[in-house]
């Protein structure tokens, strides 16, 4: 499969995620192992009413989300993946009213694993939300494909 | 002589609202329409599944990342609901003058590890928490979630949480 068409149909199944919709997920950018994923600010998401601060569980779906599609999208993938363990820091508090963007990259794969460092950030980017590294595992067929 | 003790609907209604009123004040669990179960002060929290919680239309399965914050969630607010049960027991909170306003602030994730198991089928799913340790500011918690039975779990996840500073109102 070329890279174009890789990216391509990671693209597709994230789109066809109705959670990664409910939340407004976009793509910003999709390559060879890297994923970047945007969210918009959304009122529902809310986690601290007094300040308006989106709850850390969409952050980490946002960050999962982006992890998957970097790991799809990695030339030494054969099909899907799920998730095997994540971490997520929190640094900072997302600002409300601002889009949220993830950026995941996919550093190592293996026949069966695959490494993910994901970052984060709202319209400060050199101020991080939140961090996460994951282990994803490789299947050897891209399910349905 | 001991009083005489409370009739145990009034008991029963102080403690219910209180948790309602805990839960309500974060939209978030609203969203992924995650509810409490309460038995005395032992929470069970349930994430009722609905369509829009997948995450892999294929299988299908429940998303990694709804997963993840349902484990989440279901630490702070059994964190929120220690800290306000001893209070409202201790007659020190009023539960009846309790609303989302007046709601202690709730603690804040340092860091969330989730350890996927198996794949979350399309149903509802189940979680406790367990407070490993919790100090004046930091805590340490265990969650375990499930669906069919118990002793299998889907997801399991540890975290750190930062404890409210002043333990009351908003800062």
């Amino acid at each position: 499969m070329s890279e174009d068409r890789r990216a391509q149909v990671a693209r597709q199944f994230i789109e066809s995620i109705p959670h990664a919709r409910a939340l407004g997920m976009a793509f910003v950018e999709i390559g060879a192992g890297v994923a970047e994923l945007s969210m918009p600010y959304d009122v529902r998401l809310i986690g601290d009413p007094q300040t308006g601060v989106v709850h850390g569980g969409a952050i980490s779906t946002l960050m999962d989300t982006c992890s998957g599609a970097a790991v799809m999208a990695h030339p030494a993938n054969p099909g899907g993946t799920a998730t095997l363990d994540l971490r997520i820091d929190y640094m900072r508090g997302a600002t409300p009213g601002q889009t949220l963007v993830a950026r995941a990259e996919c550093y190592h794969i293996t026949r069966t694993v695959a490494f993910v460092r994901a970052v984060a950030m709202d319209d400060d980017r050199e101020n991080p939300v939140a961090t996460a590294t994951g282990a994803f595992t490789v299947e050897p067929e891209r399910p349905g494909a | 002589m001991r009083r005489r003790p409370e009739p145990v609907q009034v008991v029963k209604e102080r403690r219910d609202r209180a948790l309602a009123t805990l839960v309500r004040a974060v939209p978030y669990l609203k969203f992924l329409n995650i509810t409490f179960d309460r038995r005395g002060d032992e929470l069970t929290a349930i994430l009722n599944f609905k369509d829009s919680i997948i995450g892999n239309p294929m299988l299908p399965a429940i998303h990694g990342g709804v997963t993840a914050a349902f484990l989440e969630t279901t630490a702070i607010i059994e964190l929120g609901w220690q800290g306000l049960w001893s209070e409202i027991e201790g007659g020190r909170v009023d539960a009846e003058a309790l609303s989302v306003e007046t709601m202690p602030r709730l603690p804040k994730t340092i860091d969330f590890t989730v350890d996927y198991l198996r794949s979350g089928l399309p149903r509802d799913a189940y979680a406790r928490a367990t407070v490993n340790r919790s100090g004046r500011r930091y805590a340490s918690v265990h969650v375990e979630a499930w669906q069919d039975n118990r002793s299998r779990l889907f997801a399991q996840g540890t975290g750190h949480f930062l404890m409210p500073s002043d333990g009351g109102a908003a800062e």
